[in-house]
């Protein structure tokens, strides 16, 4: 039964991450790759690691896979132009591609044909996110914080990049709106009839 | 039940049942919030002294199966020019997300349909998922004033996700689990417990911090659902509808049901994670000697009893409460809510870690 589900989802990732580089309309792209990220989800759960496999869909699907969606439709880039440039890619593309199915190569062979090695998603600990947290908050605490603050940097320098201060630029003082008083705005005066303000 | 696995032999019984139990669970949410759609309309008109739908059976309770004949009757409008497949596929996933959530809500003790260990991150995932719903309706609609409401939308509803996220986290801390079931019965007891009003001696100087985060989830929720005040990506005087303008019929339904659903959730998820559940307010000293069955029933009917009281604080906020400006509804997310539940974040865990009876590392 897991093995069907396997190749089920197995056969969807590869599908949707096919079409990712085939389909004509990049937002068409950007929705195959939501549906491959989302099987792999499904992958995950399949061999026990449903921490994992939420945090993909929280943080890619969720997260990323939105702005990346929400860049594309906003974006009015010529794709037509864009492809034609692909052949110039394809040497590195290539690299890339060789580079992974190499590395894939190697884990299958440490672990050798036939072998009964099974996969243990939370070794040591009761569940998925015990196993993980133990993990990265004792062994790896160092290296955990260094890549949040490296995050915090990247967050920190996209704002400095995009910040410019804009001397002419309308801004509202909430406060000031709030703490407006009926009695400031509004008069009411005793007009008679026409005699105007 | 027993009987039924075995006479389907194993695996394919056991899915034979879950779809039974899917398929009540379904039957018995769409009536419900069939209902509750009318409830959102009466307490709208109360609120400005008219009658609400009051023609369709009596009190006009049957007018949302009105409303569901009439869309599901009418002809599906696809504007020229609109992305067919995209355009067709977002109603459907925005239903099918929300719906496929109440998988992992407990209504009442062993009543859910799947104990997952993950149980509130699935259901953070897979809310996180229906924002795409409205993008891909936007979009595929070709159109100015869709594209608008999905972009908004969008932007919303990321920005609102990450302060309930942090919300959900200070619950779990305070649980120590992410199965709902394990939420719900660490209130048990009495509204005491309860972690909106945590009065218990022990844990009275959390009592601040949880009611503030309470409100901050519940107003996230409006935010998180496009509900009035927070219904930027509809705003009529702005947008005609938003991401719905093209939309007709049966899609139309499947958009608005998605809706529904999604804030029924909400209400749920309130309940589960700071109404105590299925628990009532007071101990039941008879409960122990009642039969099974029928404390499972009383508790399930404690917990719609609790929802539909938050779904009426929703319907209550929509008629009272003016429509929020847009930079008003960033600042209030990013620069309010974000860090206050942050700061609350640090000051569960530190409870949790120094002061928490059994937890002294």
């Amino acid at each position: 039964m897991p093995l069907i589900a396997f190749y089920i989802l197995g056969a969807i990732v590869a599908l949707s991450a096919v079409l990712v580089v085939a389909a004509r309309n990049p937002v068409h792209s950007v929705l195959w790759l939501i549906c491959a990220f989302f099987t792999s989800a499904g992958l995950l759960v399949l061999i026990g690691a449903e921490f994992l496999a939420m945090l993909l869909v929280v943080v890619y699907v969720g997260a990323v896979a939105v702005l990346f969606l929400f860049v594309v439709m906003m974006l009015d880039v010529d794709f037509v132009e864009l492809k034609q440039g692909f052949q110039n890619y394809v040497v590195s593309g290539a690299a890339i591609a060789l580079i992974l199915f190499a590395e894939i190569g190697v884990i299958a062979a440490s672990i050798g044909p036939g072998s009964n090695a099974t996969m243990d998603p939370s070794p040591g600990a009761d569940t998925n996110a015990e196993a993980i947290g133990a993990v990265l908050y004792t062994d790896y605490l160092l290296l955990f914080q260094l890549a949040g603050l490296i995050l915090l940097i990247a967050m920190i320098g996209a704002i400095v990049l995009t910040l410019r201060g804009r001397p002419r630029a309308k801004r509202q003082n909430i406060a000031e709106q709030t703490g407006r008083k009926r009695k400031d705005a509004v008069e009411l005066r005793d007009v008679r009839p026409g005699e105007g303000v | 039940m027993e009987t039924l696995i075995q006479w389907g032999g194993g695996v394919w019984g056991g899915i034979g049942l879950a779809v039974l139990q899917i398929a009540a669970f379904l039957l018995v949410l769409l009536l419900g919030i069939a209902f509750l759609l009318w409830m959102d309309r009466k307490v709208l008109a109360a609120v400005m002294m008219r009658k609400g739908p009051n023609v369709v059976g009596p009190f006009g309770l049957l007018q949302s199966f009105a409303d569901f004949l009439k869309f599901v009757l009418k002809e599906i409008v696809i504007p020229a020019g609109a992305n067919k497949t995209v355009f067709l596929l977002a109603p459907i996933l925005s239903t099918t997300l929300a719906l496929v959530t109440w998988a992992v809500i407990p209504v009442a003790p062993g009543w859910v349909i799947s104990d997952l260990n993950v149980g509130i991150l699935y259901i953070f995932a897979i809310s996180s998922l229906g924002v795409y719903g409205i993008i891909m309706g936007g979009w595929a609609s070709n159109s100015k004033y869709p594209f608008l409401g999905g972009l908004r939308s969008a932007a919303q509803m990321v920005s609102y996700e990450v302060s309930i996220g942090f919300v959900i986290v200070t619950v779990l801390l305070l649980v120590g689990s992410m199965n709902l079931t394990d939420i719900v019965n660490a209130q048990a007891g009495g509204f005491w417990n309860w972690h909106a009003f945590l009065l218990t001696p022990e844990k009275l100087p959390l009592f601040p911090v949880m009611f503030a985060m309470f409100v901050i989830f519940f107003v996230s929720a409006l935010a998180e659902t496009n509900r009035p005040p927070f219904d930027l990506p509809e705003a009529e005087s702005e947008l005609v509808a938003g991401y719905q303008v093209e939309y007709s019929s049966t899609p139309f339904l499947l958009l608005f049901l998605g809706e529904q659903v999604a804030i029924t959730l909400m209400c749920a998820l309130a309940t589960i994670l700071f109404f105590g559940g299925w628990h009532a307010p007071f101990p039941v000293p008879i409960a122990a000697d009642l039969p099974a069955w029928l404390t499972s029933l009383g508790s399930f009917a404690i917990f719609v009893v609790k929802v539909v009281f938050f779904f009426f604080i929703f319907a209550l906020v929509r008629a009272l409460v003016p429509r929020y400006r847009y930079d008003q509804l960033m600042r209030l997310g990013w620069k309010i809510f974000l860090p206050t539940s942050l700061v609350a974040v640090i000051v569960v865990s530190a409870y949790v870690v120094f002061l928490q009876p059994g937890m002294e590392a």
